[in-house]
C-alpha cells in the first residue's frame, strides 16, 4: 500500500539505469578511440548527448513537481525514476569526460554535476531517515497543540504569579514577552532557543534588572528553584512548586519544538543547495556546449 | 366581530409571509400572527450579510412578493416594504400557544392572553422552534431575553447568562468585556461545550471577568424600583439560596422543536422518527379540516418552495382549482413515457403500480416524483453496474429488468412490473452487489436516497414492504442463488432486524449462541480477550456476515463482536440454516471454507498485537464507515505539503485536506479529510440537497450548495469548512520560477460554499493529493484494504 518511491514500481527505475551504466561501461571498455578518450570521439558524442538530456529532464522534475493537473505519470513515479537516473548520470557524465580533468569550463560543468548529484544522493539519505526522526520528537503533537498548550501555560502562570509578586511575576512576565524560536536558518537548524529573561542583578547593594539568555527557559527554572528553596512561607512555596511544574513542563516543549524545527530544516535545507547548484549547472552545461562548438 | 377572520397565518417566514401577501392581494380578511417583532425570524438569524441563495434553480416562484437569490439584508427589506405596499395585516409579538376547534370556527391564543377567531389555519411556524424559555415568574420581563444580538450594546451593567451550552458561554463571553457577567449552570460542569469554548471560559474565571454558579437554578426574578440596578434574581445554589442584583438576564436554554405544539393542535404524525412531517393532503390540508400546514414545518425545506406553497395554500382555501405550479416540470418528465396521460393520470398509474408505493399519500408522492428521474432504457441497456457506488432505488412501472445474481455463470433473475430494485446500495450504503439489466418497453422510475430516506422515515408501511423484500434478497444472493425461493421461507419469516448503536455488543466471547449476523448496514470488529487485553482482531463491513461458527455446531463464541457505527444486521436462527446447509452441501463447503479464511487471519492478527492497535485506532477515526480515505505515512512524508498545495491549486485555492491536523499511530496518520462515509452524516440535513455521492463512490457537493453551514457542523470529522471558491492560479512558470500562489478571491462578500475533498473527480488522472506526493506517503485505501494495511505495518 503505502511504498517509498525508491521501490516504485519494484524498482524499475534502478534497472534502466542499472542497464544504462552497464551498457555505457562496456561501450566505453570496448571502444578504442584513435588517439585519447575524450568527449570528441562519436561514442563521447553520444555520452554527452544522452547526458545533456538527461540533466535537461532532471531539471523538468521541478516543473512536474507542480504541474497539478498533469496526467504523464505521479510524482512520486518521477521522483523514482529522478533519482536513479540522476545517479547513472554521474558514470555517464564522468565516462564523457573520458577523465580528461583540467581547469576549464569542462571540468567546471563535471564539478557542477557531480555537485548536485551528490547533494540528491544526500537528500534521499534526510528523505528516508528523518520523518520517522520527526515522528518520534513530535510524539503524537503538532506544532499547532504545542504553542496552544503553551499559551495555556503562559495564561496559567500569569494569574499564579500576581500572587507571588516581586520578583517572580517580573521574571516570569518577561519571559514570556522575550520569548522567541525559530529566526533565521542557521537557528533553526542549529536548534538554539533565543528565548531571554530579565533577572535581578545586584551589583554591590544597588539591583538592576538585566536581561540574559534563557534557552528553554532553564535561566527561569534556576532563579524559580532558587526562590523554592529560600522560600519560608508555605503558601508562597506552593505557588512556587507549582509555577515550577508548568515551566518545566514548558522547558519540555520547547525542547520537542526546537528539535522539531531543527529536524525539519534539516530536511529541507539540502534542496537549496540542490537548486542553485542545479541552476549554476545549467549555465555551465551551455557555456560548455557553446565552447566545444566553438572551438572545433 | 372584529378579530374574527377568514383565514389566520402563523408564522411570518418565507411560507407565513407568501400566504398572508396573497391574502392581502385577494382582500381576504386575515391576519399574520409572527411571534417577534419583525418579518421571518429565522432570515433575521441568519449571519450579517448572508448571501441567500434562490433554490432549487429550476423551480419557477409563484407568490405576491417577490425572491431571487442576494444578500439577507436585501432580501428583508424587499419583503418589509411589500408587506407594506400589498398592506397585509401583521400582529406582532403574537406567539400562537393554542389552537383549537375546526374548518370554519378556529380559537387561537397567543401567550399574551389574546383570543383570535378565524375560519381557516394556516401554520407556517418553520422548524427552529421557539427559545425556551426561564420558567419562572417574570420570564417576560423586557430585560429578559432570549437572543443575543450584539454584545458591544451594553456596557458596564450586570449581567446574568443562563445556560450551559455554547451558546451560552459564547454569549457570556463576549458581554464580559464591558460588562460583569455571572453565568448559570445546572449542572456542576459545561459538559455539552466546545474545547476552545471551555478553555477561554476557564481563563476568564480565573481572571474574575466571569463568575459562574454551578448546580443552581432560578427560583424568582423581583424587578427593584429602587437602587442601582433593574432587579434582583434568588438563585437556589447547592450551598442554599443567594440574591444577585442585575440590570439583564439573557437565557440561551435551547429551542423547544415545535412538534409537540404541533400536535397540541391535533395534528397526527405518522410515526416518532426525529424527521417525521405531518400527513397532509394535496392542499396542504393536515388531518384536522380547515387547518394547513406549509414551509419548512410540512417537510418543505427551501425559501422558493415556502413561498410557492403559502400562495397556493390561499388559492386552495378558496377554493380555485390551480395547477402546482411543478405542473410544467412533472410534465416534461413524463414527455418522453409511452402513456398517453395527462400528469395526473400518469401520477396515479406509477403508484397504483408500483406496490411499495401504495401507502404514500398523495402530495409526498408527487414530490417524490418530481425528485426522481424518469427513464425508458432500452432492451439490455445496463441500468447499474455491480461495484458502483450509486445508491438510488428504482421502481419497475412497466416491463421488467433482469439482476445477474451470480457473476461466474452470468445466472439471471428477473423483477417485474410493479417491483423494486437498488435498494441493498441505498440501505448499505456500499457499492452494488449485481449488476441489473433492462428487459423489453421497461419503464423505471430512480429515486434518489435522500428522498427515499425521508419516504422511509415518514412512512412505516413502504419500510416494512421494502425491508421483507430486502432480508428474501439478501438471503438469497448471499448463501443460496441457486436454490429457489421456496426453499428459502422458513429462513427467510425467522429471520429478522436488529439496531446496534456504536459500541454495542451483539454478542460476547464466551457466551453461548447460535444466531448468524448478515451486516446490512454500519460495520463491526471481531476481538479476543488476550494477554488480559481486548485486542481486535477484524472487521466485518456491510454485505458480510458473523456467527456463522455457531451454525457449524461451535455454540460458544469464541470471540465479541461490537458494532463500530450505527449498524444493522438481518438475524438468522440456526434451525432453518442447518436445514439450508444439509441440503446444500456445496453452501456448507463454501461456508466453512469462509470460516477458515477468517479463523487463520484472526490468528496471524493475534500474532501481533500492535496490528490489533491500529485496527481499533483505525476504528476510532471513524474508519469503520468510510469508503476510501486518505492515510500518510509518516515514516514516508518529508511534511512538504505539496499534497495541500496540490490539493489548493486544483479547487480554487483552497485546500480540503489539512495534513498536519488529525491523529496519528504507529506512523499511520489519518489527517482531516474526508473519509466518504457510507452514509454521509454531512447529507441527513441539507436543504437543496446538494450532497450527493457519484457512482465511483465519492461525496461530492454540487453547486447549489446554499452555505447554510449545516453540512459542517454535522459531519463528525471536522473535514468541511465555508469558504469562497474562485480567485485565479498563477500560471505554471511563475510557479516553478517565482513561486507564485493562488491568488484569493478579492471581493470579501464573496458568498461562502460548503467545501470538501471530492476525491477530484472533476480531473481525469484521480486524487491530486496523492499523484503531487512526491514520497509515497500519502496514498488512498478503502476499507476492504485494511486488514492488509494492518499486516504491512
Ligand atoms: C443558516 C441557514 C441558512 C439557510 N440558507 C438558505 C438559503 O440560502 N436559501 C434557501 O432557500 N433556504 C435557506 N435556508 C432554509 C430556509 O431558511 C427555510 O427553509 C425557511 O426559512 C423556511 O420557511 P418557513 O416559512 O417554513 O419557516 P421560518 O422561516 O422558520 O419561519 C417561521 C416563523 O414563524 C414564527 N413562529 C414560530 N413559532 C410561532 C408561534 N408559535 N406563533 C407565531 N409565530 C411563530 C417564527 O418567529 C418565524 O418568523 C437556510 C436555513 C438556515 C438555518
Ligand atoms: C544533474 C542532476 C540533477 C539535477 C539537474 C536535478 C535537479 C532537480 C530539480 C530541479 C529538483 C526540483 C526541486 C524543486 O523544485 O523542489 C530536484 C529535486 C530532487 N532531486 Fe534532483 N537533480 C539531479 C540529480 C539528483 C540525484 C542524483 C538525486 C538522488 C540520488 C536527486 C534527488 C532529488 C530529490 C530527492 C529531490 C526532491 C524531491 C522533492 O522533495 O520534491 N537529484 N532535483
Ligand atoms: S464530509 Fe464528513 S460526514 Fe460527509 S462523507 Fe466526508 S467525512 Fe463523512
Ligand atoms: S505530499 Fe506526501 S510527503 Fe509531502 S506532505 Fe503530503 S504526504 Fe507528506
Amino acid at each position: 500500500m503505502h511504498g517509498s518511491f525508491l521501490s516504485h514500481r519494484g524498482g524499475f527505475w534502478f534497472w534502466v539505469a542499472l542497464v544504462l551504466v552497464l551498457s555505457s561501461v562496456l561501450a566505453y571498455v570496448w571502444h578504442e578511440p584513435l588517439g585519447q578518450p575524450n568527449g570528441g570521439t562519436w561514442l563521447g558524442y553520444t555520452l554527452g548527448t544522452v547526458a545533456a538530456l538527461l540533466i535537461v529532464w532532471l531539471t523538468f522534475f521541478g516543473v512536474r513537481k507542480r504541474a497539478y493537473y498533469s496526467r504523464l505519470g505521479t510524482v512520486k513515479g518521477w521522483l523514482s525514476a529522478h533519482v536513479y537516473l540522476g545517479g547513472s548520470l554521474l558514470v555517464l557524465g564522468t565516462l564523457h569526460s573520458g577523465f580528461q580533468f583540467g581547469l576549464n569550463i569542462h571540468t567546471l560543468a563535471w564539478l557542477l554535476m557531480v555537485l548536485v548529484i551528490v547533494s540528491g544522493f544526500y537528500g534521499v539519505w534526510v528523505y528516508w531517515r528523518y520523518p520517522e526522526r520527526i515522528t518520534r520528537n513530535r510524539d503524537g503533537m503538532t506544532r499547532q497543540l504545542i504553542f496552544r498548550e503553551v499559551a495555556d501555560i503562559d495564561r496559567k502562570a500569569s494569574v499564579i504569579v500576581e500572587g507571588l509578586g516581586s520578583p517572580a511575576d517580573r521574571m516570569v512576565i518577561s519571559a514570556i514577552q522575550l520569548f522567541s524560536i525559530g529566526g533565521g536558518a542557521w537557528h533553526q537548524l542549529t536548534g538554539r532557543d533565543r528565548s531571554r529573561i530579565m533577572v535581578a542583578a545586584s551589583k554591590g547593594s544597588a539591583k538592576r534588572w538585566v536581561q540574559v539568555a534563557n534557552p528553554t527557559q532553564q535561566r527561569l527554572l534556576d532563579e524559580l528553584t532558587g526562590l523554592l528553596s529560600r522560600s519560608a512561607d508555605p503558601q508562597e512555596a506552593a505557588l512556587l512548586q507549582e509555577l515550577i511544574d508548568l515551566i518545566s513542563r514548558k522547558a519540555k516543549l520547547m525542547r520537542q519544538l526546537l528539535a522539531d524545527i531543527r529536524l525539519q530544516g534539516l530536511m529541507e535545507v539540502w534542496l537549496y543547495c540542490h537548486i542553485p547548484l542545479t541552476m549554476a549547472l545549467l549555465a555551465t552545461l551551455m557555456a560548455h556546449i557553446v565552447s566545444v562548438f566553438f572551438y572545433w | 366581530m372584529e378579530n374574527h377572520f377568514e383565514v389566520v397565518i402563523v408564522g411570518s417566514g418565507p411560507a407565513g409571509l407568501s400566504a398572508a401577501g396573497r391574502a392581502a392581494e385577494l382582500d381576504l380578511s386575515h391576519v399574520l400572527l409572527e411571534s417577534t417583532s419583525h418579518l421571518a425570524n429565522t432570515i433575521q438569524r441568519y449571519q450579517k450579510g448572508k448571501h441567500v441563495m434562490a433554490e432549487p434553480g429550476f423551480l419557477p416562484l409563484r407568490s405576491s412578493l417577490p425572491f431571487d437569490a442576494g444578500s439577507r439584508e436585501d432580501i428583508l427589506a424587499a419583503w418589509q416594504q411589500n408587506a407594506e405596499t400589498l398592506s397585509i395585516n401583521v400582529d406582532w409579538q403574537a406567539d400562537v400557544v393554542s389552537i383549537s376547534g375546526q374548518r370554519g370556527d378556529f380559537t387561537l391564543q397567543t401567550r399574551a392572553g389574546k383570543t383570535i377567531r378565524a375560519a381557516n389555519v394556516v401554520l407556517a411556524i418553520g422548524l427552529q422552534g421557539n427559545p425556551r424559555k426561564l420558567g419562572v415568574p417574570g420570564e417576560d420581563q423586557p430585560f429578559v431575553q432570549y437572543q443575543l444580538d450584539d454584545p458591544d450594546e451594553y456596557q458596564n451593567e450586570s449581567i446574568m447568562v443562563v445556560g450551559a451550552g455554547d451558546s451560552a458561554i459564547e454569549n457570556a463571553l463576549a458581554l464580559s468585556r464591558n460588562n460583569q457577567v455571572s453565568l448559570i449552570n445546572r449542572r456542576d460542569e459545561f459538559a455539552r461545550a466546545k474545547e476552545g469554548n471551555l478553555k477561554l471560559l476557564e481563563d476568564a474565571i480565573e481572571r474574575g471577568r466571569i463568575k459562574v454558579f454551578f448546580n443552581s437554578s432560578l427560583r424568582q426574578i423581583e424587578t427593584l424600583t429602587n437602587g442601582d440596578h433593574l432587579a434582583q434574581v434568588t438563585l437556589t445554589t447547592g450551598e442554599g439560596e443567594v440574591q444577585v442584583p442585575v440590570d439583564r438576564i439573557i437565557a440561551r436554554l435551547g429551542a423547544i422543536p415545535p412538534r409537540d405544539f404541533v400536535e397540541s393542535c391535533g395534528i397526527n404524525f405518522p410515526n416518532d422518527a426525529v424527521n417525521a412531517v405531518p400527513e397532509l393532503t394535496h392542499q396542504y390540508e393536515s388531518n384536522v379540516p380547515g387547518l394547513y400546514v406549509i414551509g419548512a414545518l410540512a417537510g418543505y425545506p427551501l425559501i422558493k418552495q415556502a413561498m410557492n406553497q403559502g400562495y397556493e395554500v390561499i388559492e386552495h382555501i378558496l377554493g380555485h382549482d390551480i395547477k402546482p405550479v411543478d405542473n410544467d416540470l412533472l410534465a416534461e418528465k413524463f414527455s418522453g413515457l409511452p402513456f398517453d396521460l395527462d400528469v395526473e393520470q400518469t401520477l396515479e398509474l406509477i403508484q397504483n403500480n408500483v406496490l411499495c408505493f401504495g401507502p404514500v399519500n398523495s402530495l409526498r408522492f408527487r414530490e417524490l416524483i418530481l425528485e426522481s428521474e424518469m427513464h425508458t432504457p432500452a432492451e439490455g441497456d445496463v441500468i447499474f453496474s455491480r461495484n458502483d457506488y450509486t445508491n438510488s432505488f428504482y421502481s419497475v412501472v412497466e416491463g421488467s429488468v433482469e439482476v445477474v445474481i451470480d457473476e461466474a455463470t452470468g445466472k439471471r433473475v428477473r423483477i417485474g412490473e410493479g417491483h423494486f430494485f437498488g435498494e441493498m446500495g441505498l440501505i448499505s450504503g456500499r457499492r452494488r452487489n449485481a449488476t441489473v439489466y433492462a428487459g423489453r418497453h421497461c419503464v423505471l422510475v430512480e429515486t434518489p436516497r435522500r428522498t427515499m430516506l425521508r419516504l422511509l422515515a415518514s412512512a412505516d408501511e413502504v419500510r416494512r414492504r421494502i425491508d421483507q423484500v430486502f432480508i428474501l434478497r439478501a438471503i438469497h444472493s448471499q448463501f443460496a442463488p441457486n436454490s429457489s425461493l421456496e426453499d428459502l421461507s422458513d429462513l427467510v419469516n425467522s429471520a429478522e432486524l436488529r439496531q446496534y448503536a456504536p459500541g454495542e455488543v451483539l454478542f460476547a466471547e464466551g457466551e453461548s449462541g447460535d444466531e448468524l449476523h448478515l451486516v446490512r448496514r454500519g460495520s463491526l470488529t471481531v476481538s479476543r480477550y488476550l494477554h488480559g487485553r481486548e485486542v481486535v482482531l477484524s472487521y466485518v463491513p456491510a454485505g458480510k456476515y458473523v456467527g456463522e461458527m455457531g451454525l457449524l455446531g461451535n455454540t460458544r463464541r469464541t470471540a465479541s463482536v461490537r458494532a463500530v457505527v450505527p449498524t444493522e444486521t438481518v438475524v438468522m436462527k440456526s434451525g432453518p440454516f442447518l436445514a439450508l446447509l444439509d441440503r446444500d452441501p456445496q453452501l456448507k463447503e463454501q461456508v466453512q471454507l469462509q470460516l477458515q479464511a477468517r479463523l487463520r487471519a484472526n490468528a496471524s492478527m493475534e500474532a501481533s498485537e500492535e496490528g490489533g492497535e491500529l485496527l481499533s485506532f483505525l476504528m476510532r477515526q471513524g474508519l469503520g464507515e468510510a469508503t476510501d480515505v486518505l492515510l500518510i505515512d509518516e515514516s514516508l512524508c518529508v511534511r512538504c505539503d505539496n499534497c495541500e498545495t496540490a490539493c489548493a491549486s486544483t479547487h480554487g485555492g483552497t485546500s480540503r485536506l489539512n495534513r498536519e491536523a488529525g491523529p496519528s499511530y504507529a506512523s499511520i496518520h489519518v489527517p482531516t479529510s474526508c473519509r466518504h462515509c457510507e452514509h454521509p452524516h454531512c447529507m441527513k440535513d441539507c436543504p437543496p440537497d446538494a450532497i450527493s455521492r457519484n457512482a465511483s463512490g465519492e461525496v461530492v457537493i454540487a453547486d447549489n450548495c446554499i452555505g447554510c453551514g449545516n453540512c459542517e457542523s454535522n459531519c463528525p470529522y471536522g473535514v468541511i469548512q465555508m469558504a469562497q471558491v474562485g480567485g485565479s492560479q498563477p500560471g505554471l512558470w511563475s510557479r516553478v520560477l517565482f513561486g507564485a500562489e493562488h491568488k484569493k478571491i478579492k471581493d470579501k462578500d464573496a458568498p461562502k460554499r460548503a467545501v470538501k475533498c471530492d476525491m477530484c473527480t472533476s480531473l481525469k488522472g484521480g486524487p491530486a493529493c496523492v499523484r503531487a506526493c512526491p514520497t509515497g506517503a500519502a496514498v488512498r485505501i478503502s476499507p476492504e484494504q485494511f486488514i492488509e494495511l494492518v499486516q504491512e505495518n
